[in-house]
Formats: structure tokens, sequence, C-alpha cells
């Protein structure tokens, strides 16, 4: 037996040496298990699939109960670039129906990032979005046999009636713009477009979920994670009821048919819109699922612009409906009374200045001014109101009072109507004809067009119908809206609150008795309704269009308003020959639910006529 | 002379430290293999049919096995060491005709259903061959040339054996024996030399990207590495401080006219300038042996000659000899190349896995690296990550303490045998442990290139498991022996 000392040393050598060692890789393993978090969120990438679950939009039903918007449900194959194994395309192409060309096609332009900005070869990526439910069907027996595709149930919208688009809004994909404003939007979600769709989002959209899965290294999924303990469940959109009536809709828009323009029918209680055509419509199918691309793109270029709502952005010159207004400013001014008098001898005639007017008895008061819509009373009752320096100063003061009363009327600004794109009209002011005339350089002759509704002053039908409405309540009015309830949750105040535009309630009783006239015994005795006492006024406006725009506004009953209606026909002439008929006949469909047979006549030329015909150079 | 009787008594002296570490590493072992292979449909950890199932069966059998080596007459272990090299040696050889092609390599003798790994075994008796060759009479190491040249046979066939079965990774733990040969005389300076070799390799391969004076930043840093151990062999090894002095202020002097030189737009070409520098010392220093004792000197320009021929080697060895997938490893494991789908997938997700355990892991069983196989290997070379990814670094730190107290616990039996026998052969068991712990677990947290070695006592496969605990036991038996040779 040999020991030798001094290399028995040694073992310190290598013991120290073990020690090194290991005291690196405890460091290096300190390094990686505690100091940095990345690994961890490394390896959930790698385990978890976060797998969103789409909520089911809210449905929309009229006042009635009648369901107008549903869901159908619909599949995008998805696919995650990095998960995507080899596979059979051929079987692939023909399981899905697509040439090779398409498949290829296809991945190309999905890994363009000038087409797809979003591409990222580990998130999930459309392949192809909405296929049919027998697609569907096919594919889901051989996905397994296609590592990295998956399914994405969709929610797509359908529409038991082909009516209210315009109103109704459709839904689109969101675009980036919308993912930047809004957290909730993820790529590929939809999102309103147009309508309600698009103003009641947040209570339609719900509130997505999620899945949490378990993804292994050959992109298969396991399960769920800890049996769904973290998953969340998508909570459902809120169902509205719109203060539609469908058929009622339906009914005005095929008076409609042939015809530019628009019906706005308000309950004037309540605020609550009953039926809201533009025409030109078109079927809100239209806009769902593929074709929806090719579609949108169809009606953005037809020429008589369906997509545009004529009924709340349309501007139009208000023409003789403006009259009933008018009367209400001047009362409330004290320009006139009931019994003032101006003349007309077939028209108004000041200074060089002649508006033109038709046969009736001269001179005349505020009703049967209204009730012959006689042209020369609202001229010189305008004419005495700015002109009256006496009262106000100047003409530049006294037309601010009369632009303010409009506005209190619920013209020149946004009514603020539960749906987007809304117009504001044009009610000018004083500044307006400073810069125009000059300062001091305009009297009421100057612009005495304005006080027939004519010249610079714009309104939308939505407008017209609420001043109508104002009258029917006679005095006050509600903000139009087309949502009656939202499900579980209490309607906006603003839509509720009543708004009292500062004009005596009485003289709202003397225009609606002038109003009444024109049904019994003036302009509008088309409107005048077996058994319905109905109060209406017709409009004829002048435009650089073509032929006049025709217009009516009307409610009934005359004591207990049920309606309010504004009809606006482009370039179809005076107002007795397209709005009272059209007006009436809401009217009556509405109150009474069928159009009498003595006036089926009225509703057959209504519906056969053609009034694009007269339509003038649109530039 | 020992009776009959006491090998009985190997159960007295049994050294008991070491059997519960064995035991409580093989019990950990199997734990985590059911969690590294734990599928969500999955039976018992006791299912034959799972490799948790099949390691505790071998682990059954291991214990057997333990048992029935220490009721051996220990001494057979020396008297037969030769014989079992030799027949260890044919069957190694046999392997590699008979083997069937698993992955390109011919190491697996198939019987039936069981197959088996003899290089496993054959850790054990060329570790039994080696210590029979150092306790032969008044043999010592460093007495001639024929010794360490018998030593280094030993060694060396079973690697080439191996390696002929292309099993890099096995051949490669018997160069761990080298420690061996250090604690019993071999000059600290191969030691030191290999680190320097693997040194200048790790740094000529990674810093290629940059030049300096007209050559890659790496060969630049070797050249001054080489020049720095040039002044410190000269101070402390050769004790020649004057020498050291001059040769320094050569160094910089001359380094620095180098960069001024390059400065001022004169283009040099770098590397031989460098190496007309080393040269000049080289020059000096042997002008110096005629002075001063010459051998030290004479070994430092030996050095700095072949740390520059091993730096040009380098280039050629790494393009030429290395296969391409050694290359990708070392590459990808010296942090040069990323490559997270190819050679770095392995590495890229067992750093995940052990990353994501955190201080306190995500608890057994909710591992989901491992579950979920991103993780190759994860029952065999890979079972670390287990630890790593569900006990966290807690787990990691213990796993690595009770293998560092393990091999202290050896160290410290190979130093208390009385025969040089015993503690040679202790020796060769705790640098085998060594071996396949800094490269096993240096390659599952990224550090080392990726050679496929199994931790011991903790990876899936009997082979392994078998290999290790002969190893073991036989130290055991050999130890609780110690008491028997006052008769020398």
């Amino acid at each position: 037996m040999r020991k030798d000392y001094k290399l028995e040393k040694r073992k310190y050598v290598i013991i120290g040496f073990l020690l090194v060692i290991v005291a690196i890789y405890v460091v290096r393993l300190f390094n990686l298990q505690v100091a940095d978090d990345k690994y961890k969120a490394f390896a959930d990438n790698n385990a978890f699939m976060r797998k969103t679950q789409y909520p089911s939009r809210g449905l929309m039903f009229d006042r009635n109960g009648e369901l107008v918007v549903y869901n159908q449900p619909a599949y995008d194959m998805m696919m995650i670039p990095r998960d995507v194994q080899p596979f059979d395309t051929i079987d692939f192409c023909n399981t899905l129906e697509i040439t090779r060309e398409q498949f290829d096609k296809r991945i190309a332009d999905m890994k363009d990032t000038r087409k797809n900005p979003g591409y990222s070869s580990y998130t999930p990526q459309k392949f192809i979005t909405q296929l049919s439910a027998q697609d569907y069907g096919r594919l889901q027996e051989k996905l397994y046999r296609f590592p990295g595709f998956f399914i994405q149930k969709r929610i797509l919208r359908q529409y038991n009636y082909p009516a209210a688009a315009n109103v109704l809004g459709n839904i689109r994909e969101v675009s980036p713009k919308d993912i930047e404003n809004d957290d909730y939007y993820s790529r590929g979600d939809y999102t309103g477009d147009l309508g309600v769709e698009k103003s009641y989002e947040e209570y339609l959209r719900g509130h997505k979920g999620m899945e949490i899965l378990i993804r292994n290294a050959y992109g298969r999924i396991q399960g769920r994670y800890e049996d769904g303990a973290h998953d969340i469940s998508p909570k459902s959109g809120k169902n509205l009821t719109l203060s539609l009536d469908i058929g009622l809709q339906q009914y005005a828009e095929s008076l409609m048919v042939n015809k530019i323009g628009a019906v706005v029918a308000i309950e004037p209680k309540t605020g609550e819109i009953l039926a809201m055509v533009s025409s030109p419509t078109y079927d809100p199918k239209l806009l769902i699922g593929r074709e929806r691309g090719n579609n949108y793109n169809m009606l953005v270029q037809d020429a008589d612009h369906p997509l545009f709502d004529r009924a709340l952005m349309g501007a139009y010159p208000p023409g003789s409906t403006f009259k009933p207004g008018q009367g209400l400013i001047l009362l409330q001014e004290g320009i006139i009374d009931l019994n003032t008098m101006y003349p007309c001898s077939h028209g108004f005639i000041s200074g060089g200045l002649r508006v033109g007017c038709h046969g009736h008895g001269s001179p005349l008061p505020l009703k049967p001014a209204l009730q012959t819509s006689c042209n020369a009373f609202f001229c010189w009752g305008f004419k005495n109101m700015v002109d009256r320096r006496s009262k106000y100063g100047s003409s530049a003061n006294a037309f601010e009072v009369w632009k303010n009363h409009l506005v209190q009327l619920g013209y020149g600004y946004r009514l603020g109507v539960d749906l987007p794109g809304e117009s504001r009209g044009f009610i000018p002011n004083a500044k307006f004809y400073d810069k125009v005339y000059g300062e001091n350089r305009w009297s009421a002759n100057t612009i005495i067009s304005v006080s027939i509704g004519q010249g610079e002053v714009l309104a939308t039908p939505l407008q017209i119908a609420n001043l109508c409405a104002t009258i029917a309540n006679r005095g006050y009015f509600i903000t139009p809206h087309v949502v009656k309830a939202i499900e579980d949750t209490v309607m906006p105040a603003e839509l509720l609150q009543e708004r009292h535009p500062d004009i005596d309630k009485r003289y709202f009783s003397d225009v609606a008795e002038g109003m009444r006239m024109a049904v019994t015994g003036g302009t509008c005795r088309l409107a005048n309704l077996p058994g319905i006492e109905v109060a209406g006024k017709t409009g004829t406006a002048q435009n650089p269009h073509g032929k006049d725009h025709s217009a009516f506004i009307g409610f009934a009953p005359y004591d207990n308003p049920q309606i309010a209606v504004c009809v606006y026909v482009e370039n179809a002439g005076f107002g007795a020959t397209y709005g009272v008929p059209i007006g009436s006949l809401v009217i009556e469909k509405y109150l009474t639910g069928k159009i009498s047979p003595e006036r089926k006549y009225i509703e057959t030329r209504m519906l056969e006529s053609n009034t694009k015909i007269f339509r003038g150079n649109t530039k | 002379m020992a009776t009959q009787n006491d090998n009985t008594s190997a159960f007295r002296y049994v050294d008991w430290i070491t059997v519960s570490i064995y035991v409580i590493l093989v019990i950990a072992g199997v734990v985590s293999i059911y969690a590294a292979s734990y599928d969500y449909d999955h039976a018992s950890i006791f299912s034959f049919s799972e490799f948790s199932g099949k390691q505790l069966r071998w682990v059954g059998l291991s214990f057997i096995l333990g048992f029935i080596i220490l009721l051996v007459d220990y001494r057979i272990f020396e008297t037969y060491a030769y014989p079992m090299y030799f027949l260890m040696l044919i069957l190694l050889a046999v392997t590699i005709v008979i083997a069937p092609d698993v992955k390109g390599s011919r190491s697996w003798l198939v019987f039936g259903p069981v197959s088996m790994q003899p290089a496993e075994f054959a850790k054990t008796t060329t570790a039994l061959a080696l210590a029979k060759l150092f306790s032969g009479y008044n043999f010592v190491l460093n007495a001639k040339g024929s010794n360490y040249l018998r030593a280094l046979l030993i060694i060396f066939v079973p690697i080439l054996l191996i390696l002929a079965q292309q099993e890099t990774g096995s051949a490669l733990a018997y160069l761990a024996l080298f420690f061996v040969l250090y604690r019993e005389g071999m000059s600290g300076l191969v030691l030191l030399a290999a680190l320097g070799a693997v040194i200048i390799f790790v740094v000529a391969v990674k810093f290629t990207e940059t030049m300096i004076l007209g050559m890659p930043s790496g060969e630049f840093a070797v050249m001054i590495m080489t020049m720095c151990a040039v002044v410190c062999m000269l101070a402390v090894y050769c004790r020649q401080y004057i020498v050291a002095r001059n040769v320094l202020a050569w160094f910089v002097t001359a380094v620095l006219a180098t960069f001024i030189a390059d400065w001022c737009g004169i283009e040099l070409p770098g590397i031989y300038v460098m190496i007309g520098i080393i040269v000049g010392a080289c020059l000096y220093i042997l002008y110096a042996t005629l002075h001063a004792p010459a051998k030290r000197l004479l070994l430092t320009v030996a050095f700095a000659i072949i740390a520059v021929g091993f730096l040009f080697s380098v280039n050629f060895v790494f393009q030429n000899v290395l296969q391409k997938h050694q290359q990708n490893r070392i590459l990808v494991a010296l942090g040069i190349k990323e490559d997270p789908k190819g050679a770095g997938y392995n590495v890229n997700q067992s750093v995940i896995a052990i990353g994501s355990g955190g201080m306190t892991g995500k608890g057994f069983l909710n591992g989901t690296q491992t579950k979920l196989k991103y993780v190759p290997e994860q029952h065999t070379d890979f079972i670390f990550c287990t630890i790593g990814e569900e006990e966290g670094f807690m787990g990691t730190t213990l796993v690595l303490l009770l293998y560092v107290t393990l091999i202290l616990r050896i160290i410290s039996i190979a130093e208390r045998q009385p025969t040089t026998f015993a503690r040679i052969y202790a020796y060769c068991v705790a640098s085998y442990l060594m071996f396949h712990l800094m490269i096993n677990v240096g390659m599952v947290i990224g550090l080392c290139p990726v050679i496929g070695i199994p931790l011991p006592f903790f990876s899936y496969g009997g082979s392994s498991l078998w290999g290790f605990t002969i190893l073991l036991f036989i130290l055991l038996r050999l130890d609780a022996s110690r008491r028997e040779h006052h008769a020398y």
C-alpha cells in the first residue's frame, strides 16, 4: 500500500473544478428560471391556443314584436401558418371545391403584407371566409388531416324582410382603423356599418369569450386547459326593439318604388319613428356574406345612390311645408295675430320683386293662408318681421331672432336621431348674408324666398317630419329615434326627453287648425280620409335638378295624433300630386290597417307611377 | 485473509449515505419519467406499458442487481478485471457488426423484446481494467512512458470501438478518465492545455464577424491571450522575472506599434505581424535558456508554438473534420447560429421548458412543455427539463446538489481506500458521474453542444441505469471490504 500525500491534494483541484462548473450552472439556472420571465410566455404561447368565442349578436324586433334581424352561423377556415404541416393539397382543394391555382393565390394573398398587413405565421390567418354549412360539414370530417387549419364559427346577419335597409344597416369586417380606435376588436371581427347596426354596436355586439385549448408540439389540440376553468364564456349582445312598424315600412317603401325621395313617419307623443324610407332602397340581404364586397361596390356605383339615406342625410328645400313653422314664428313675435290679413294679388309684389301665387281670396289671414298655401301672406309676414327695425334694431337682428326660432323647432342642427350620418340641413344666419351681400346691405326683400322654404333654407325629411310631430303635439317634440327598447337596459335619457320650442302652445293649435283646413278644403283634399281627421300641408319646392320636388307633411287623428308623416319625392311636381297621396296612404294604412275601397285607385296610381323619368340634369 | 462469512458483513460496512442518494435519485428519476411521458389519457405510474412503469421494472431489477453485487466476493473484480475488459471489447466489436441501425448508430444489441447498449457497461470494465493496471506492483504512472501508453490504450480502445458504433456521446464520456490520470500524477498541464484548447477553439470559432488588424477578432484575441499566457508562464512557472518583464515590454511595444501603423494607414498583414511578434519572443526565450534552467523555458516556447499552431488548425478541423450536424450543434451552443427549428430546436425548447418553471415550478404533472412533447427526448437525455419546468429553480438546484453530494462522497470514499485498485476505481466512478452531469445538464440548459448522453440514475433506459448501478455498487462492495486489508 502506497499513498502519495502530495498527489492526494489534487483531489481539491478536481473538487474545485466540479464546484465551479456546478456554480456556473446554478447561476445559469437562476437567470433562466428566476431572473427572466420571457420563457414563461414562450411556453404559454407554445402550449395554449386562445380561441376566441364569438357572442351571438343582438336580434332586432319591430314595435309589434316581429323578428326583423337575426343571426345565421358562418364558418371561417383559419390557418396558423407555423403549425401547418405537409398535407394532401389535392384532397384539400377538392373538399373546399377550389382549384389549385385559387389555393396558391389565397396563400400568396395571405402572406402579402400589403393586402394583409397583420400577417404573422404565429397567429390565426383567414384562409377562406364564410363557408356554408354544407362545406363546413364536409370539411369537419377531414380537418384532422390538415394540421394547422381550424374552423372559426362566425355570426352573420339574416333579414326576415327585404325592407328598412337604411335603418337596420349591416355588418362588415373591421378595418385597421376600427382596431386602432377600439380595443375590443381584433382582426377579422365584425362591426356594424350604417344604421342601427352601427349606432347600437356596443349593445348589439355583446362580449367576446375565450376558450383556452392545449396544443401539443404537433399542433394537435389535446383538450381544454384545466377543463375550461380559465375560459371566458361569451355574452350575447342585447336584443333591440325597434320603433319601426315593419309592415308600415314595407308599405311605404312599396309606394316609393320608382321614385326618389323619402318618407318619415313619427309617433308624435313618443318621438318613435314608425317608418323611415329612403328611395331607392335595397334589399339588406345584399350585404350579407361573401358577396357583400361586390354588392357594396355595386350600390356605391349606382347613380341613384341607394346607400345615401335621404330621410336623414338628404337636405332639401322644405318649400311650403315650411309655412306652418313660419306662421308659428310670426304669431310668437306678434308680427301677426289671427286677424292680420295680407293681400295677395296672385303673388307678393314689393318694390319690383314678385313672388308668384295662385288663385284664392285676398286679402286673407293666417289660417286660410295655410289652407291655400298662400305665398304672399308669408312673404308679407316675413318682410314685416325682418324689416321691423323699430322692434329689432336691424334686419340682421330680426333675422337672428327668426333663425333662433327655427333652431328651436329642430331645424339647422342635427336632431340627434339614434342613427349615424344625420345631416344638419341648413338655416342661414345673419352673418351668412352679411358675407354674401355686405353688412346692412340686405333686407327682407333680398332674401324673401326663405320665407316660403326656398332659397338657402334646407332641411332633412326627418326635420320636416319632426316639425309636423311638434305641431301634432301642439308644442313639443321628443328627439326622433328608431330604437324603442334595449334588452335589460334603460334607454338613454336624451331619447325620451320632451323638448319645448320657445313658442306658445296656443299658436300651435292655430297652425294645426290651418293645416286641418288645408285637408278639408285646401291643397291637401286628397288626404281627407273617411272617418279620420287628418291635418296636412303640401310643399312644392323649386330646385336646380329639374321638375319641382313634391312634399307633404300631415298628422292624424287631429285631436289625438298617432302619426306624423313627411313625404318628399324628388322631381315629382306639385305636392298634391305625389306627396299628399303617399302621405295619406301611409296615415290610413297605419291607423286603419288597410286602404278603404274608395281610395284604392290612389294606392294603385302610386304603386304604379314612376317619377324617375322627370329627373332633370343631375349634373 | 477474509473468510466466506465476511462477504455478508459487507452490509455492515456499506456506505449508506451513497446508497441513500442513489435511491433518492433513482426514485426521483422514475417520478420525472412519469411526468415527462404523462399523457392526458395516461394510465398509472406503475403501468408497464409506459416509460415510467418500464423504468420502475428496471429500478427493481437494479436493486436486486446491487444486492447481488454486495454479496459477491470483492476479490473477483480485481482478479477478473482484464478478462472482463477484453470480453467487453469483443462484445463492443461484435455489436458494431450485428447491431441494427438505429438512427445511424449501431450500438444496441437486441434480444427479442429487450435491447441493451454494451457501451454503458463497458464503462465499468474499463474502470476496473484501469484500476487493475494502476494497482500493479510498484506501478507509478510517471515512472516511465510505457505506463502512460498502457493507460491510454485501456482508455482509447473502447473509445474507438464506440466511435465506430457512431455513439460519439458515449465515447466522449471515457475522456472523463483523464481526471483519474491527473489524480495519479499526470501533469496538470495536460488538463490546462485541454482547457486552453477549448478556449482557443470557442473564441476562434465564435468571434469571426468583426475584424481587427485585418484578421478576425477571435483570432486576434487568441494571439493576445497566448502572449499573456507566455508572460504569465515566464513569471509564475519559470520564475524568470527579468525575461518575463522583457517579453512583456516587447509584446506591448510591438502590438502598439502595429496598431499605430495600421491607424496611420499602413496596411500590414496583421496575422503575420502577430506571429512575427510571438516568434520574436520565442527566439529571445531560447536565448535566455543559455543562462537559466532550460526545461520550463522550452516548455513555454512549445506552448506558444502549439497555441498558434492549434489556432490555425481550428478552422481546418472545424470545416473539414467535423460533420455538418456536429458543426451546427457547436455553432448553436456558442450562440453563433440561431436555428430554432433545426439543430437548435431541442435546446431552444428545453431552455424554454426550464426557464418557464420559475422559482418553484409549475407543479407536478403541470408542465406544458414536456407534457405536450415540445421537448424531444424528454424522458431520456432531456429529463432534467421536467425537473426544471415542474419543480422550478428549487428542484434543479436540489438535484444538482444531490449529484454534487454524491460525487464528493465518492471522492471521499476514494481517498479512504487502502488499496490502489479501489481508489483508482472510485475515482473512475466519480469522473464518469462528473462528466455526465456536466455535459448533460450543460446541454439541457444550453451551455454545451448537444451530446447525447444520459443523466446518470435519472434518464430513462435500462442499460444506462444498470450500467451506473453496477458501476456504483462495485465501488460500494470494494469500500465495504476496505477494513480487510490490514494484511498488506
